[in-house]
């Protein structure tokens, strides 16, 4: 049985200063995340729970490379993004940072405050009443860094294998 | 990082270190990270660290570091400009930088082709910037897809290498990878001003019937455009603002303050005059693009028609400095008009080639250039 998350819905082009706006980025990530989405969903960063996962509209997370966009999700616990299509930039730092992003047609049809599970053996959105929204497959080296909490737990495992056998 | 990741820098002859969005230093916040980039050039004795030169996007070709054919990232969104002169640059954030300063490797998927083509020449007072502004309102904020877009045809051909680095560089706001634009004399005779060593352009262009999704476009019919808050996306013809007030007029970034923007700038304002409630800020893109503007006269056309000049730095554009009063219309040089991105939520920000920020600088509104260029 999987976990159960509840989803936030969001609108299309969600972009990278909604996400971290430039007027807190000299401040520390748990700052940013204070201030993620505020112009949207002004109660999003104080009500968000650890395993919450967002439903987005087409291009989230366009606009600039801060990275900041995608670590204060994960900061606020956020498990994943549902969304037709991502900025370019943002689907990478998501996945170096740890945060899942799944790339489905049908992410408008999810509700606010419904509850689904994520299915990352066959790739869907698994809804209560048993529908299931296809998404793309992601690669694996891509899931692995992922689960290893991103890019720089990744990097240390290897680093310190790379040690270990020399 | 590296000390905790018990790492070494992979090569630093490949490492470029730039300081230019928190220069000049205006608080607490902005000198601690300014000194950690310095303290950490000194203490690595990196070779190569450019602080408070101007833009990385400018400076990093400039001082002869890109080439065609080159594979390079860089920690900011508009390095894409790399583009322009051949060289597969794109954006990463400082995570996966990290990776690559670590490791020298980085994953790409292999992209799609979408090729631009501009047909026949520009008319003048119509630059590289309304082309981008053009197809950014065609295609959409993400209508490049995370692919690789090239712009080629004679009108591109046509255009000077600064030209060239504000197509690519705004190539960004259309959401592809890289925004490349084949080699020519035009990139070999540029980069022999910039000490570059062993450069060869031949061979850096996409094949004839090579796999690519072409977009055909007429140079010729094309008029300056504006960007209206609060998307580069939101575009159309010039003719379509006019009689829109601006009380601020704002040249400067990456995309919108070079040397060749600097000089289509002052190429309208010579001889004018601001009139009174109009601010015209001018933030150089690169102490060498100043530095030469300066001798060429350029400066002073700016300064005697009421301009203000701003450090050299990313400033007003970054939301990081600069002054953008609240409520204000602003017509600006640069790539972004999104909400409270220049620091005010209540400012209204238009998009604009040199040209149209300058000709609706002296006119207090919105301006097709090619009134005053007449």
């Amino acid at each position: 049985m999987s976990a159960i998350h509840k989803v936030w819905k969001l609108g299309a082009d969600i972009d990278t200063d909604q996400l971290a706006p430039g007027a807190y980025m000299k401040l520390g990530i748990h700052d940013i995340a204070k201030h993620c989405l505020e112009g949207v969903r002004p109660e999003f960063a104080a009500q968000v729970k650890v395993g919450d996962v967002l439903a987005a509209g087409p291009n989230f997370g366009i606009g600039s490379s801060r990275e900041q966009a995608a670590d204060a999700l994960v900061k606020l616990g956020v498990k994943a993004v549902i969304a037709p299509s991502y900025g370019g930039l943002y689907f990478r730092n998501a996945f170096n940072l740890g945060l899942l992003l799944l790339t489905c047609k049908q992410a408008s049809s999810l509700e606010e405050g419904e509850a689904i599970s994520l299915d990352l053996k066959q790739w869907a959105v698994v809804r209560t009443n048993g529908q299931r929204l296809a998404c793309d497959p992601i690669p694996d080296f891509l899931l692995a860094m992922v689960e290893a909490g991103g890019l720089l737990p990744q990097l240390k495992q290897r680093l310190q294998s790379e040690r270990d056998s020399s | 990082m590296l000390e905790e990741l018990g790492a070494q820098i992979w090569d630093k002859s490949r490492v470029v270190l730039i300081m230019d969005h928190y220069v000049p230093e205006q608080d607490d916040d902005s000198r601690r990270i300014v000194r950690i980039a310095r303290e950490w050039a000194v203490e690595q004795k990196l070779p190569h660290v450019y602080d408070s030169q101007g833009i990385c996007h400018v400076v990093l070709p400039q001082k002869g570091h890109l080439k065609p054919g080159m594979f390079c990232v860089g920690g900011d969104s508009h390095s894409p400009t790399g583009g322009a002169l051949g060289t597969y640059m794109f954006g990463v954030g400082s995570t996966e930088m990290l990776g690559v300063v670590v490791t020298g490797q980085i994953w790409v998927r292999v992209p799609q082709t979408y090729l631009m083509r501009w047909h026949h020449r520009l008319q003048t007072g119509v630059t590289a910037k309304d082309m981008m502004l053009h197809m950014i309102g065609k295609f959409g904020m993400n209508g490049g897809e995370y692919q690789a877009v090239e712009f080629g045809g004679e009108a591109v051909q046509a255009l000077s290498m600064q030209e060239r680095m504000t197509m690519s560089n705004m190539s960004a706001e259309m959401g592809s990878q890289v925004g490349l634009i084949a080699p020519d004399e035009v990139t070999r005779a540029w980069l022999a001003t910039t000490g570059a060593q062993d450069v060869h352009v031949e061979g850096w262009h996409t094949d004839e019937g090579a796999d690519a999704v072409i977009h055909d476009f007429d140079a010729a019919t094309l008029v300056p455009q504006v960007a209206a808050p609060h998307s580069p996306a939101n575009t159309r013809a010039v003719g379509e603002f006019q009689n829109t007030p601006i009380q601020v007029a704002y040249i400067g970034a990456c995309t919108g303050a070079k040397l060749d923007d600097l000089r289509a700038a002052a190429q309208v304002l010579k001889g004018h005059q601001l009139p009174s409630g109009v601010r015209l800020m001018v933030a150089p893109a690169s102490l060498h693009d100043q530095a030469q503007a300066e001798s060429e006269g350029v400066m002073q056309s700016l300064r005697e028609a009421g301009a203000e000049v701003l450090p050299t730095s990313c400033g007003a554009c970054s939301g990081y400095g600069g002054s953008i009063p609240d409520g204000a219309n602003v017509i600006a040089t640069t790539a972004r008009n999104f909400k409270g991105r220049m620091g005010s939520a209540t400012a209204q920000v238009y998009l604009a080639s040199p040209y149209t920020v300058a000709a609706s600088a002296i006119r207090g509104f919105i301006t097709d250039p090619r009134e005053v260029l007449a």
